[in-house]
């Protein structure tokens, strides 16, 4: 019997302002990366609660992705500054847990950035598929 | 219970190319709350937008789901559909299929699964939207400008033209800023004070502006529409009212060696002074720290000779409370000190000089009359250097200058030269630069004409030391060109000083939340799309205060300043984003987190009166959200521990809804 070929799961959390924009610029220019990203869009970065990044990976998302705005750049002046330090505590704490820092990631790209996001996307993708399937810390009785 | 409605849109081939979008729509049936779903070749169309009211209507719909492009693109344009739908505006979600899907995906199957699961969260975000209203709040039809320099004098008279009023507010004792103090200006070579002084009285006479010199900004509340300003009248012991500007007390001040700022220290002024003959408002200032009878209770000259009894030893500093419905910051620039410079000498020797004391000692009002002399010896130099770029551009001395370009010395630098070679063609002139950047209109030309007909000598290298050696300067210098070391003996050495913002900005930024880069200059909402405004609503930007600017681009851009100030006084309500956080006051316990991160200051705490089960009643302080100043960026609604902030439009459980579809 053949193995169906893996494909992991992926939530993105993209900000309105900067990375939601990068994103779409990645579309206008049909730059692809694979379908198993999956967008959501927040206003800021710094509106993404860890929760939410708990609750994905309980539902079993294989990586957790979270674009903002650059230092420096942030539509409301500081929010992914307050994102940057947030997540640095989360994903350590998550790796703790046994969730590999490979499927967290923090990445700054602006609304002109549109071949960053594709290539993001892209490294992001094969770094979590490298890992494989996710199992820390997905609930069973989510199970996909 | 939602009744949603789902729309797929085919955009034509560029969605329904690689999302079968049938199979959406079908799909999309069996969610939770769906209860109609189609597809169309372009739902943004006129035809596409009244097949979704006529939908509304016949299924008595209470919530949409559009799968088409970006909401970026068209999120506008269907509330407006289904605000004439007679639904609210914000019961409408957009799953993005074509950017993030048909776009970026090639193969059929794969982009019409992911089309469907983010139609899933859509609908699951749409299952727990609620209506939004936005708040409105009235508009002060007053403006305020902070700093009077030709940037703020540009900026007040547009405002106050177009029937506004405007109050100006200026530290020093008189309007007019740096271009006030200099000679001639580039590339037409026009007289500073020929243009400048008859908008300084146009300010002065309108009907609409009010001048509070001497004056600071000490504290700024509120928001866009509704600031709430205090403005500190410093005491400047002269009664503004009866002051005529005579200058009778200037004259008769025994106190006569206190260092003239407007000369840049290169002569003296009395401690009664007005600081030069067209300052406006025109009256007399005393400095506290140089008059005897304020010091001492010994001289009283001033008050003797003054005929319109204008002296007052007691005023005080006076606070001023006022209301605005908008307000400009154009606070400019001063020259960075020379004091790390020492290379330079400038410490060492009065014959080194800024360019903006050269301006000084070449103006017909400054400290020679206007003659070009040294101010060591009162002779003619016959040998001046000129060094461009010092402290600009310096990447590697970051602890004394600047990394950026101060754009405006190339130019004034080839207007000094020009002027020298121009009034005194004996004297020989060299000018040190690592590049000359002259991108204006006419700029080019005006540099050549500097070299080419008034033969001033173009060194493209850097000076590295300067030696006072008896009755010369001994400059240093390597040219870069011809690969040599240069030693001039100079009678005079001018360094054009890199420009920084004025100190004050930064506390200022503060006060009025604004942000500033690196450099402290004021960072403007988007660098191309919106340069004269800040990032907080209501604040906007004039002149050198956001990056160092000439006049022709600093009037420009107080008069672009101006139409947005215009543009919001016209209104009488605003009308504000309903996308807003807002706590609830029965999880809140008061702790502050959220007040803390707010980039805007948006969160204030009260006192609230519970009534609790027992039928008591219980005092709790609790955090509330000003609808006008929060911007909705949610930072607070992650810090807050409880978990009672929360943001509308992007709440916890509808981001929780989302991730939930998405993983299902
Ligand atoms: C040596 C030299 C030569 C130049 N030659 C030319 C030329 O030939 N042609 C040309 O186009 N440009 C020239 N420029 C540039 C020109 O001076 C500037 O473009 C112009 O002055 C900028 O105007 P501004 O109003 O933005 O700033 P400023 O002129 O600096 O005015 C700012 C005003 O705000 C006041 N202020 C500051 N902080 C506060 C506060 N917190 N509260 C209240 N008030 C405050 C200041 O006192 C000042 O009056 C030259 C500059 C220099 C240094
Ligand atoms: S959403 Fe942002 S702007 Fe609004 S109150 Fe919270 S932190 Fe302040
Ligand atoms: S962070 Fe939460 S609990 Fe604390 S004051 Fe703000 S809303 Fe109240």
């Amino acid at each position: 019997m053949q193995m169906k070929e893996y494909k992991p799961l992926i939530v993105a959390f993209c900000c309105n302002w900067c990375s939601y924009a990068g994103a779409d610029l990645a579309g206008n220019n049909r730059l692809n990366y694979p379908a198993d990203v999956k967008i959501i869009r927040v206003p800021c970065s710094c509106r993404v609660n860890p929760m939410f990044i708990l609750r994905a990976f309980q539902r079993g998302a294989d990586g957790v992705i979270l674009c903002g705005c650059h230092p420096g750049d942030c539509h409301y002046t500081s929010g992914n500054y307050y994102t940057r330090r947030r997540m640095a505590m989360l994903f350590s704490m998550l790796d703790y847990l046994g969730v590999e820092r490979e499927r967290t990631r923090v990445e700054w790209v602006s609304a002109a950035e549109g071949a960053k996001f594709a290539a993001t996307m892209n490294d992001f993708v094969a770094q979590v598929t490298a890992l494989g399937e996710n199992k820390r810390l997905e609930d069973l009785r989510c199970k996909r | 219970m939602q009744r949603i409605g789902v729309f797929v849109c085919w955009c034509g081939s560029n969605i329904a190319g690689t999302v079968d979008v049938k199979a959406v729509a079908e799909a999309l049936k069996a969610e939770p709350g769906v209860v109609y779903s189609t597809d169309y070749q372009y739902m943004c169309s006129q035809a596409g937008q009244n097949l979704i009211i006529d939908a509304v209507k016949e299924h008595n719909l209470t919530g949409l789901v559009i799968c088409s492009c970006s909401p970026r693109m068209h999120e506008a344009t269907f509330r407006k559909t289904a605000a004439a739908a007679g639904l609210n505006p914000y019961m409408v979600e957009i799953a993005n299929i074509r950017e993030q899907c048909s776009w970026v995906h090639k193969e059929m199957p794969v982009g019409t699964e992911k089309a469907i699961i983010l139609g899933k969260a859509a609908v699951a975000k749409v299952n727990l939207n609620t209506s939004l209203t936005p708040g409105e709040s009235p508009v002060t039809k007053r403006a305020l400008v902070i700093g009077g320099g030709i940037a703020g004098i540009q900026t007040a008279l547009d405002i106050a033209d177009a029937g506004f009023p405007v109050d100006i507010v200026e530290t020093k004792p008189t309007i007019g800023g740096k271009m006030a103090q200099l000679d001639k200006t580039f590339p037409t070579l026009d007289c500073a004070a020929c243009i400048l002084t008859p908008k300084m009285v146009d300010v002065a006479q309108h009907d609409k502006i009010r001048i509070f010199s001497y004056s600071e900004v000490t504290e700024v509340k509120g928001f866009v529409g509704n600031f709430d300003v205090t403005i500190k009248k410093k005491a400047r012991f002269v009664d503004e009212t009866k002051c005529t500007g005579c200058g009778d007390c200037v004259d008769k001040c025994p106190m006569k060696k206190n260092p003239n700022e407007f000369n840049m220290g290169m002569d003296n002024r009395s401690a009664i002074y007005i600081p030069f003959a067209q300052a406006v408002p025109k009256v007399a200032t005393i400095d506290a720290g140089a008059c005897t009878m304020l010091k001492k209770g010994k001289c009283g000259l001033c008050s003797k000779v003054c005929g319109a009894g204008a002296i007052d030893y007691t005023q005080k500093d006076e606070f001023i409370e006022e209301k605005y419905g908008a307000i400009v910051v154009a606070t400019g620039f001063n020259p960075i000190s020379m004091d790390k410079f020492d290379e330079y000498a400038y410490s060492q020797s009065k014959d080194v000089i800024t360019s903006l004391e050269f301006e000084r000692l070449t103006n017909a009002a400054g400290p020679t009359q206007g003659k070009l002399l040294r101010p060591s010896d009162g002779k003619h130099p016959h040998k001046i250097v000129f060094v461009q770029c010092v402290g600009s551009r310096c990447a590697a001395c970051a602890e004394k200058g600047k990394e950026y370009c101060s754009k405006i010395c190339c130019m004034y630098t080839a207007k000094h030269a020009m002027l020298t070679r121009d009034k005194y063609p004996d004297t020989e002139v060299y000018v040190f630069y690592i590049d000359v950047r002259t991108p204006g209109k006419n700029f080019d030309e005006f540099y050549r004409r500097a070299v080419e007909e008034y033969g001033v000598n173009y060194i493209k290298g850097m000076v590295g030391k300067i030696v006072p050696e008896g009755d010369v300067l001994k400059v240093q210098a390597s040219d870069l060109i011809s690969n040599k070391q240069l030693h001039i003996d100079a009678d005079l050495v001018v360094l054009a000083a890199a420009i920084e913002p004025d100190k004050s900005a930064r506390p200022l930024a503060t006060m009025l939340t604004a942000s500033m880069d690196t450099n402290d200059f004021f960072t403007e909402a988007h660098p191309k799309l919106r340069p004269v405004e800040s990032p907080t609503a209501g604040v906007f930007l004039s002149g050198a205060c956001q990056g160092p600017k000439d006049i022709p681009e600093t009037v420009s851009q107080a008069g672009a300043a101006a139409s947005k100030v215009i543009g919001l006084l016209c209104k009488d309500k605003l009308t504000g984003n309903p996308c807003i956080a807002s706590a609830n006051e029965m999880m809140c316990n008061g702790c502050s987190s959220c007040e803390r991160v707010c980039p805007y200051g948006a969160i204030t705490y009260s006192d609230k009166e519970f009534r609790m089960p027992d039928r008591t009643t219980q005092i709790r302080r609790v955090a509330s959200v000003n609808p006008a100043v929060c911007q909705g960026c949610g930072a607070c609604t992650v810090a807050c521990p409880s978990g009672a902030m929360d943001l509308k439009g992007f709440t916890n459980s509808q981001i929780m809804a989302e991730v939930d579809a998405i993983c299902k």
